[in-house]
């Protein structure tokens, strides 16, 4: 088997993510594409740290993943923030900054 | 641990040095169309639980796939955080948020969902081309590097090359554990109304300190719905409680009175009217 193919999931994942926040409106679940595609970035830094031999590709992915969750913390304190002023969870509802 | 790394080290050899084994193979086409799958379950889930537990999928499947490409360490590290604290910290805010608030398909714009739909799926064409290119790459492996156990390499990086990123992010994580409190803190506005509050309110209002008087208990019939007497003989109105009152499901005395009427004469019949002696 070819290493590509870890390459093409990766692909695949980060398309999905991708889609996940254009398409859906629940804050949350926008968030949820978003972890998707840091996941997908991941795999992508794992595989080539396997294609090249070098261990610096896992230490970034490593990074990634906590920078990741510091995101997180921080992504979901603001939607329960925005949910406590406006009672809604949707990204539609956030419209105050339109004329 | 040294279970888990052990049975992470089975896995590895899967992969022995950059060339993929049939088992790695066998893995990969099992994971890969559960994990393409169920990151579909992300877009199409009318529920955001259901969202969460296929990407709780996802991100399992992807630890596996970690161990198979000889990083054990990342793969439990994938495990812990992401499954143990992101996705338990996620399902927290939705439990928080209203996890019965179903998602709006209504658009705001006009065929926006179609427009996005359509780029999304050429960003996707367009990575898989790219990486298609990259055909026929000659994998090293990381053998040399793992001789030591993954763990051990991976530690000689971060500690190494990297020991100031890695004190950027412990800077980053505080400032985040910290941006979190301000933001879900609530600054009180009015004072706190506690035990003593309360009692002084309820004595400046006047009114009855005491506990309302209970209902009267009468032998011949259900006594909720009848006031009890005072110590005057009235029926106390407040006896009762005030659901049946509003629901008009209260009874007086009288048809109590109706109900007991056949006892012997001698004993006096409560009327309301009549002095308790």
């Amino acid at each position: 088997m070819n290493l590509t193919n870890y390459l093409v999931l990766a692909s695949l994942l980060f398309t999905i993510g991708a889609l996940t926040v254009l398409v859906r409106r629940n804050a949350i679940i926008v968030f949820m594409g978003v972890e998707l595609m840091l996941n997908a970035a991941n795999l992508v830094f794992v595989t080539f740290a396997r294609i090249h031999g070098d261990l610096t590709g896992q230490v970034v992915a490593f990074f990634v993943m906590v920078v990741a969750a510091a995101e997180v913390v921080v992504g979901l304190a603001i939607i329960v923030a925005i949910y406590r002023t406006r009672r809604s969870a949707s990204v539609d509802d956030v419209n105050l900054l339109r004329s | 641990m040294n279970g888990i790394l052990a049975a992470a080290g089975v896995l590895t050899d899967l992969a022995e040095t950059g060339r993929t084994s049939t088992g790695e193979e066998v893995l990969f086409w099992f994971l890969a169309p559960v994990m393409v799958l169920a990151a579909l379950g992300l877009v199409f889930a009318r529920r955001a639980v259901y969202a969460a537990m296929s990407i709780a999928v996802v991100m399992v499947s992807l630890a596996v796939l970690y161990v198979a490409q000889e990083a054990p360490f990342l793969g439990i590290v994938q495990v812990i955080v992401y499954t143990g604290a992101v996705m338990m910290l996620f399902l927290f805010v939705l439990m928080l948020v209203g996890v019965d608030s179903a998602d709006s398909f209504t658009d705001a714009l006009a065929g926006q969902r179609w427009i996005a739909a359509l780029l999304g799926i050429g960003l996707g064409a367009v990575l898989i081309s790219v990486v298609l290119t990259a055909r026929g790459m000659q994998p090293i492996g990381l053998a040399a590097d793992n001789a030591e156990a993954n763990p051990v390499g991976v530690a000689r990086i971060i500690f190494g090359d990297y020991v100031f990123t890695l004190e950027v992010v412990g800077i980053l994580l505080v400032t985040a554990a910290v941006g979190a409190i301000v933001l879900t803190h609530r600054q009180r506005l009015v004072r706190r109304v506690g035990q003593k509050e309360r009692a002084d309110a309820r004595v400046a209002g006047g009114g009855s300190l005491t506990p309302l008087p209970a209902p009267g208990v009468y032998a011949r019939s259900n006594a909720m719905d009848v006031a009890a007497l005072g110590a005057d003989g009235r029926p106390l109105e407040q006896s009762v409680s005030r659901v049946l009152r509003v629901r008009g499901q209260e009874r007086s005395i009288a048809e109590v009175h109706a109900q007991i009427g056949d006892v012997p004469a001698t004993t006096p019949a409560i009327t309301g009217e009549e002095q308790v002696r």
